[in-house]
């Protein structure tokens, strides 16, 4: 299961790098050259994003990729093609991030069984929380998936301990309010966070919402098992191109 | 959260975490208020005071007449500040706002109709508003637009997919997840994770409960059939409330745009066309494609023009309680004509989605029968719409020079 990998590759990397991508943007063909630049760049684990015309918890940068990946035709059929060929290729772990009605029109028993088939690891879905969450649990369990769930800032360390009773792989940890892609400033109550993250469960945690440069990565060392590079990487594409992530990425190490 | 807000297998609560303890505070809020007898006699009073509520009753004769068959009686929502009984559900939510002590408001808004009611309490209550809009509904609703930024609220239009009430809605969640510590999200319908679609209707049901008391006086019997026009459902919910325990059939009118075969429409009940799924927090029917997403979604009436329903019609639809009819937006054309000159009532293009099907029940009825149709808001807002509609020619000059005049300086 994912945890042990997260375990065993931080005994010689004091922290880890995931990044996210949404699939199909700009195009399937550009998304598999970005797969192939991060993972040259050193990247441990990857985020697979298949678009949903309503993702509310995104912020601007990749709301607009996934109305872009949809205008250009993408269907999640295309979307497993694509994660079964980079898991295919690529040796690194690659979990799934997507909306939950993408699962629950597929069937989520159908769609764990597709995941897995397609060499996936995990899933991160924002919108379902533990308490909707019972079919879904079944089918990742059945199909040894990890589920990834998310604390934030303001979850109890009650809701904490639930949360991590329910999840695997590791705990995605919110780094402030808002939607991705904002700026975010580590405070002093951020540490406090952490600390109550770290008491909350045993799994990993990973550190997500604007982690954009190697400053921040830094700061998050020793802090967290893995720093999340969402939207800064879609940023680099935008106005930088394809070939200009894995330089990117391997300066943030 | 645990069991809380389904309605059969509908609703529920679908949130990110981030907004899972905003969510707590408010559904505290909701229950605390609710139990609260006070806290309902002050919304009354305010309601009085501030929106002419009680709205009439209006018997419509000569549109009995007219037709020949059954008793129509309208009720009068358009008559509220604002136009429309949005207002009912916003100076409710205005009055948790003031019990949570924020000092923001944000909300979506499709027709504008819940965007200005919405600016209105904020200006009433000084607090600071901003209100999400699709840049579509911006182009067609401009005097709503007008009118919430002379009330001080700022108006954001929304750029991204269909550009319409839903894009709206996710717009309005992006901000509140950002500022949840001071700002309340209105929603604005019957619609969205719990509580909102229990907590609008239980604010919209002031319109059942008075039009229950006010059939009774004034035919002296209730109704045989009660008609509603359903965007999200708040409308409907409220006049629908004060009819559930009594013998009397429900009539909820979607949008049938350019007609159910055409896909050019917004009827997730009356059509095959929606299924089950989840999106913008909740449960129900939405019209969506094979692999869960969105489909764009047509109306002439921009507060219609929307992919989900509410959980609780959803629901009431799936045990046969209501029946779901739906309405083109050229029936509306006329419902709207017809209602113009017999009766000098002007309800919204909404509203005259549920005079279409009363018209054509009517007929078919006993005069000893009585009906009773939710004129849901006002149709002056829907001038441009109307005129283009009607092909209007000596408007569309007085827009030419009017243009003309602005371009002169
Ligand atoms: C006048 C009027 N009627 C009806 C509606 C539809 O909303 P609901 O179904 O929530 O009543 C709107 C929405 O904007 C409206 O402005």
């Amino acid at each position: 299961m994912l945890a042990d990998y997260i375990r065993k590759r931080r005994e010689d990397r004091d922290i880890l790098l995931m990044t996210h991508i949404v699939a199909g943007y700009p195009s399937f063909d550009d998304s598999l050259r970005i797969v192939e630049q991060m993972v040259e760049g050193g990247v441990d684990l990857m985020e697979l994003q298949v678009p949903f015309s309503e993702p509310i918890a995104d912020g601007p940068v990749i709301l607009h990729a996934n109305q872009r990946s949809l205008e250009a035709g993408s269907t999640v059929d295309r979307c497993f093609e694509f994660a079964e060929a980079v898991s295919q290729r690529f040796d690194i772990p690659f979990v799934l991030m997507t909306y939950y009605n993408i699962l629950f029109k597929f069937g989520v028993q159908e769609f764990a069984d597709r995941m897995a088939a397609a060499g996936l690891r995990g899933a991160i879905v924002p919108d379902l929380p533990p308490e909707e969450a019972g079919d879904y649990l079944e089918a990742m369990g059945r199909n040894e998936l990890d589920p990834i769930f998310i604390f934030s800032p303001n979850t109890t360390d009650t809701r904490m301990s639930l949360i991590s009773s329910r999840a695997g792989g590791f705990v995605y940890c919110v780094a402030r309010k808002g939607v991705t892609g904002a700026e975010t400033s580590f405070s002093a109550d951020f540490e406090a966070y952490l600390s109550r993250c770290s008491a909350a469960t045993e799994l990993p945690l990973a550190l997500g919402f604007g982690v954009k440069d190697a400053a921040d990565v830094d700061f998050l060392r020793g802090q967290v098992d893995i720093a999340v590079i969402g939207t800064e990487t879609l940023r680099v594409v935008d106005e930088r191109g394809v070939e200009a992530v894995r330089g990117f990425i391997e300066e943030l190490r | 959260m645990s069991e809380q807000g389904y309605f059969g297998e509908f609703g529920g609560s679908f949130i990110p975490e981030i907004l899972v303890a905003t969510f707590e505070e408010l559904i505290a809020a909701y229950e605390e208020a609710r139990a609260d007898p006070a806290f309902w006699k002050t919304y009354v009073d305010l309601m009085g005071n501030y929106s002419c509520r009680p709205t009439p009753l209006t018997e419509a004769v000569n549109l009995t007449r007219h037709f020949g068959g059954a008793r129509i009686f309208i009720k009068r929502e358009d008559l509220n500040h604002t136009g429309a009984h949005k207002a009912n559900n916003v100076m409710g939510q205005g009055l948790l706002i003031q019990r949570m002590g924020k000092k923001r408001v944000i909300a979506e808004t499709g027709a504008g109709q819940h965007g200005v009611a919405t600016a209105t309490m904020a200006a009433k209550f000084g607090l600071e508003c901003t209100i999400y809009m699709g840049e579509v509904d911006v182009a067609r609703q401009r005097p709503n637009v007008f009118w919430m930024e002379r009330m001080g609220a700022t108006v954001v239009p929304v750029t991204e997919g269909s550009r319409t009430l839903k894009d709206a809605i996710n717009e309005a969640f992006r901000d509140w997840v950002t500022r949840m510590d001071d700002t309340h999200y209105a929603l604005g319908t019957a619609c969205g994770p719990h509580p909102f679609p229990e907590m609008v209707s239980w604010f919209q049901s002031l319109i059942g409960e008075e039009a229950r008391r006010q059939v009774l006086e004034q035919a002296g019997c209730l109704p045989s059939r009660v008609y509603a026009c359903v965007g999200g459902g708040s409308n409907a919910m409220g006049i629908f409330g004060g009819f559930f325990e009594d013998d009397v059939e429900l009539v909820g009118v979607e949008a049938g745009g350019a007609g159910l075969d055409s896909k050019a429409h917004a009827s997730r009940l009356a059509s095959s066309d929606a299924t089950l799924g989840v999106a913008q927090g909740y449960k129900t029917y939405f019209l969506q494609n094979p692999d869960g997403q969105m489909n764009e979604t047509h109306s002439v009436a921009a507060g219609l023009d929307y992919v989900g329903v509410s959980p609780i019609l959803a629901h009431l639809s799936q045990t046969g309680r209501v029946r779901f009819e739906a309405a083109t937006d050229e029936e509306v054309v006329d419902a709207l004509s017809l209602t113009m000159q017999k009766e000098g009532l002007i309800p919204a293009l909404e509203s005259s989605h549920a005079f279409v099907q009363a018209f054509k029940e009517a007929p078919l009825m006993s005069p000893d029968e009585v009906i009773v149709i939710n004129q849901s808001g006002r149709g002056d807002k829907d001038i441009f719409t109307i005129a283009d509609a009607f092909g209007d020619p000596e408007w569309e000059a007085f827009i030419q020079k009017k243009a003309k005049e602005y371009d002169a300086r």
